[in-house]
């Protein structure tokens, strides 16, 4: 299970998450929906291993291990993996070569052989099918001019060849059109697994047509301020945020 | 200049002893001895001088080391060992060992058809030397160690490329020193690339032993009109006492192409200087070079750029990564003479340190005398990108790893132009080495 428990963060003085209190299940997709600037993508950086951020109270657990002391790259190893809200363009790093030195250091780090070049290739060629991304974008650098639609494609195979114990996926929705919505869905849903679990992030009731939460929460100023099923979802598509937020600046 | 009062320093009065020394009383003496007493006449480059004020010979030379002697039959064995372990395929070879030619270490069997390599003592003794090198060689005049490279000259190449040949098989240039005994070696090579006619030249520097040493080590190229040359020169794993001097004299025709990538790796105090002057229009010169430095050393890389004629481009891109107490320099200046017009000139120069006791000096200049001109400069100095460090990081890959990749991503623009794929991969591969060794 990945659980945040009564997380406090700070960025340069200021308080973006303020007791923050989450589970996610292994085989579970929690959805979290919230105004712009509530600290959705701060809580996946903060999950992640972001330096930026000052914890000054509470826990991530996964499967009871606290992994605010580890590395990013440790917490990768152990399985949780951030679809970018904003991938970050590296000039200079072949795409490709960027995706083998990613999965050999996890595989490496876990005691595992690393993979050989043809068994990677294909592996990959596979990922790059599912998702359609167009196999001459592996040989540029990883992700300079790529639209914004390539981008979270990329994300999403990244995730694919990664195969981590949870996924957080922070507005992996935006910047998709209407097709690559339903094949980055479909990228998502094929990887759903009883071992797995997913938090995704999103302000659009649409992307959860198509990845079926079992949970939506409501986060406003830096909290979960309510949590329910897939309904939920499409009962702020209809009110937006306005009866929950007042309730949290109370 | 005009006439300054300076003090004789021990280095320059060591010199004029050894240069009486060695003298030889052939047919050159008369050249020498003018060359000696041009150098005389300004000493040593000194921190006085704006474009040495970082690298000032006057503070670094205490001491004039004696010009190295002919290597003996042991040296030239040991030569001939480190050469069989390093080649550029299909091209042909020519040695400089210890500042003279060595026809019997080089291989000019791959030379491509109208290409010719001559020993440039020979080459200077028999006749007068071509125009447009005479030309591109004044470009270097205000220098004075070119006047002591001149004075005390030992050897090297003249390489002839005939109009319209494409010479298929690059020139390999070693330049190699013994490394034995403390020694200064002065070696000056010629390239003439013919109207329309094409050149790779792969010039490298490398020690075998770790004595002190001095290499003033020049290059003239003139390049016709029509015609291009490359030049990728590697100055590597010279030890902590070498002083090593490389000064490129280039001159382009019209419609010229120049492509030159440079790196540094090596120990010690490197100035890598280049004069170069646009002489016919449309012509493009891109300058591109890395240094990785560590320790004590010391890396100036010093680029005088003269457009005369218009429609030119010249575009420079070098990365320095800097460890341990080094110093990097770069001093870039771009002078556009009056009529040059639609220049386009562009430099940039980037700096990442990996420790906190290194320094980088970027001294950019624009002297634009034209009104209808796009130049520009830039300069970067610090430390790798926290975003993509993090990205990076967060798909598992360790740190240090994660900064070796962004570092090969860094210095590879600058080696990315490289036409020959084997010298391209051994840049690249160096560069990964060298990360290793110092830990990324
Ligand atoms: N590095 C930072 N420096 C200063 N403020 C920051 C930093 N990171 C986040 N913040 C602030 O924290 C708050 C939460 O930001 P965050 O990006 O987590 O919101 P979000 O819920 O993801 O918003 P959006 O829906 O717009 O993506 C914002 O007010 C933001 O300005
Ligand atoms: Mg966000």
């Amino acid at each position: 299970m990945l659980e945040v428990r009564n997380l406090h963060v700070e960025v340069e003085g200021q308080k973006i998450l303020r007791g923050l209190d989450l589970k996610v299940h292994p085989g579970e997709v929690a959805a979290i929906m919230g105004p712009n600037g509530s600290g959705k993508s701060t809580l996946s950086y903060v999950i992640a291993g972001r330096e930026d951020y000052e914890v000054t109270d509470g826990e991530v657990l996964l499967d009871g291990e606290n992994v605010l002391e580890m590395d990013p790259e440790e917490r990768a190893a152990k399985g949780l993996f951030l679809a970018f809200q904003y991938p970050v363009e590296i000039p200079g790093v072949a795409t490709m070569t960027f995706l083998k030195a990613s999965v050999n250091a996890q595989r490496k780090s876990r005691g595992e052989p690393e993979l050989s070049t043809p068994d990677f290739m294909r592996h990959v060629k596979q990922g790059a099918e599912r998702l359609e991304v167009n196999p001459d974008m592996l040989k540029r650098p990883l992700n300079v001019g790529f639209s914004g639609g390539e981008k979270k494609r990329m994300e999403i195979l990244q995730m694919a060849l990664l195969e981590p114990r949870y996924g957080l996926l922070d507005e992996t929705d935006s910047g998709l059109d209407i097709d690559a919505l339903r094949i980055v869905s479909n990228g998502v849903n094929a990887l759903r697994a009883a071992n797995r679990g997913f938090l995704v992030i999103t302000h659009y009731q649409r992307l959860l047509d198509y990845i079926k939460p079992d949970v939506v929460h409501i986060m406003s100023k830096g909290r979960i301020i309510k949590s329910g099923d897939a309904a939920l979802a499409l009962e702020l598509e209809k009110n937006g945020y306005r009866d929950y937020v007042a309730d949290a600046a109370a | 200049m005009p006439p300054m009062i300076r003090r004789e320093h021990d280095a320059e009065r060591m010199l004029g002893e050894q240069f009486r020394a060695f003298r030889p009383a052939d047919a050159s003496a008369g050249r020498r001895d003018e060359a000696f007493t041009l150098f005389s006449e300004a000493g040593l480059p000194s921190r006085r001088i704006e474009s040495w004020h970082y690298t000032d010979l006057r503070g670094l030379v205490r001491e004039a080391l004696p010009p190295a002697p002919e290597p003996d039959a042991a040296t030239i064995e040991a030569a001939r060992e480190r050469l069989a372990a390093h080649a550029v395929p299909g091209a042909a070879r020519v040695v400089v060992l210890d500042g003279t030619y060595r026809p019997e270490l080089s291989d000019l069997s791959a030379l491509s058809a109208g290409v010719t390599v001559t020993s440039v003592l020979d080459a200077l003794s028999t006749g007068d030397l071509d125009a447009g090198l005479a030309a591109a060689q004044k470009l270097g005049q205000v220098e004075s160690m070119l006047a002591l490279n001149a004075a005390f000259l030992q050897g090297g190449a003249m390489i002839v490329v005939a109009p319209d040949t494409q010479a298929a098989a690059p020139i390999e240039l070693v330049m190699l020193l013994s490394g034995r005994a403390p020694a200064a070696t002065y070696d000056r090579s010629y390239v003439k690339v013919g109207d329309r006619a094409s050149l790779t030249l792969v010039e490298r520097h490398a020690s075998l032993g770790d004595a002190k040493s001095l290499a003033a080590t020049v290059l003239v190229a003139a390049v016709g009109d029509g015609a291009s040359f490359e030049h990728l020169a590697r100055i590597d794993g010279l030890g902590p006492q070498a002083l090593h001097l490389g000064t490129t004299l280039i001159r382009l025709g019209a419609d010229a192409k120049f492509e030159a990538t440079t790196l540094v790796a090596t120990g010690g105090v490197t100035r890598r200087q280049a004069y170069l002057e646009f002489v016919g229009e449309n012509a493009t010169a891109h300058l591109y070079g890395v240094s990785l430095l560590d320790g004590k050393s010391h890396a100036d890389t010093t680029l005088i750029v003269t457009h005369t004629a218009a429609h030119c481009e010249s575009r420079e891109l070098f990365k320095h990564i800097l460890d341990g107490e080094a110093t990097g320099i770069y001093q870039g200046r771009v002078v556009v003479a009056p009529g040059a017009q639609k220049t386009d000139g562009k430099m940039l120069s980037k700096c990442v340190f990996l420790g906190d006791g290194a320094n980088m000096y970027n001294k950019p200049e624009l002297e634009i005398f034209a009104d209808d001109v796009v130049c520009g400069h830039g300069a970067t100095v610090g430390a790798l990108d926290d975003d993509q460090l993090f990205y990076l990081r967060a798909r598992g890959i360790p740190l240090r790893e994660a900064q070796a990749l962004l570092l090969e991503a860094f210095a590879s623009e600058a080696i990315e132009t490289v036409s020959v794929a084997s010298v391209k991969d051994e840049m690249n591969d160096r560069v990964g080495e060298w990360l290793r060794q110092h830990g990324r």
